[in-house]
């Protein structure tokens, strides 16, 4: 398993903090704006309709990642509650659900630094003029595709797909072990 | 690096971007009703343009959506007002 040789916490010398796999119940939900707004009821908060933009509630979350495809995050193990009432309040409307809990590995970079180090591998200007608090997009890290999230000013977290955790997980440390060096 | 403007994400990064060649080529309705001249000309003859072509793009690592674009193929500038969905 790709995230088994992921360690848990990783101080990483320049005052960010490396976080993964972070466990999570996570769907990716595509449908009509109809869908979505039953969706929304089912799932406890109502999905953001605005490009790039993440809508959270307690903790679960809904992250925009294309005009009608979202992600919605919870805690582990609560793959089939959110399957079961979403696909009550769904009912009747032209969906798809499909639970990628294992196809992705959470990863967490927390502190000052944690901007500074996915700007050296991802295209994206991730200042908070650009990328403010409650964005989310998909974009590349590396040669990885990745979804970005900005929970807070000094949060990030990825979502990568499990065959990619390792090789992102080693770039930032790389990265940062250079950076100091 | 290209900046190309997605008429749903904005102004991203052109790695992010994959090409998917000329816009508004039309499959035919009925393939098998179609001469082999007009088969061959939609699935292989292109305008090749010198100048403003339009084109699809596919913002993949982003929205993943199809799109698309006016760029001028002499100078790679996008009509960024003309990205349409």
């Amino acid at each position: 398993m790709a995230d088994a040789t992921i360690r848990r916490i990783v101080g990483l010398p320049t005052a960010a903090w490396l976080e993964s796999p972070l466990p999570a119940t996570r769907f990716i939900l595509r449908g009509a704006p109809g869908a979505r707004a039953a969706a929304g009821e089912g799932f406890g908060l109502s999905l953001p309709e605005t490009a790039c933009r993440a809508a959270t509630d307690g903790n679960r979350a809904a992250l925009w990642l294309g005009p009608d495809e979202q992600l919605l995050l919870a805690p582990d193990g609560e793959v089939e509650p959110i399957a079961a009432s979403l696909a009550r309040a769904l009912q009747g409307h032209a969906y798809s659900l499909v639970d990628v809990s294992h196809r992705q590995v959470g990863i967490g970079i927390h502190g000052p630094r944690a901007e500074w180090l996915l700007e050296s591998q991802c295209p994206l200007p991730l200042n908070l003029r650009d990328f403010p608090v409650g964005m989310c997009t998909r974009t590349v890290f590396g040669k990885a595709e990745i979804v970005v999230w900005r929970p807070a000013e000094q949060v990030f977290r990825l979502e990568v797909w499990r065959s990619f955790a390792t090789y992102v997980a080693e770039l930032l440390r790389e990265v940062d072990r250079e950076s100091i060096a | 690096m290209l900046i190309i403007n997605c008429p749903y994400c904005g102004p991203r990064p052109e790695l992010e971007f994959s090409y998917a060649g000329q816009a508004h080529v039309a499959r035919p309705a009925d393939p098998s009703a179609t001469g082999d001249d007009e088969w061959t000309a939609y699935l292989y003859l292109r305008t090749n343009t010198r100048g403003v072509h339009a084109e699809r793009w596919r913002h993949a690592r982003g929205c993943a959506r199809f799109f698309n674009a006016l760029r001028d193929t002499t100078t790679d500038r996008f009509r960024r007002d003309l990205s349409e969905r």
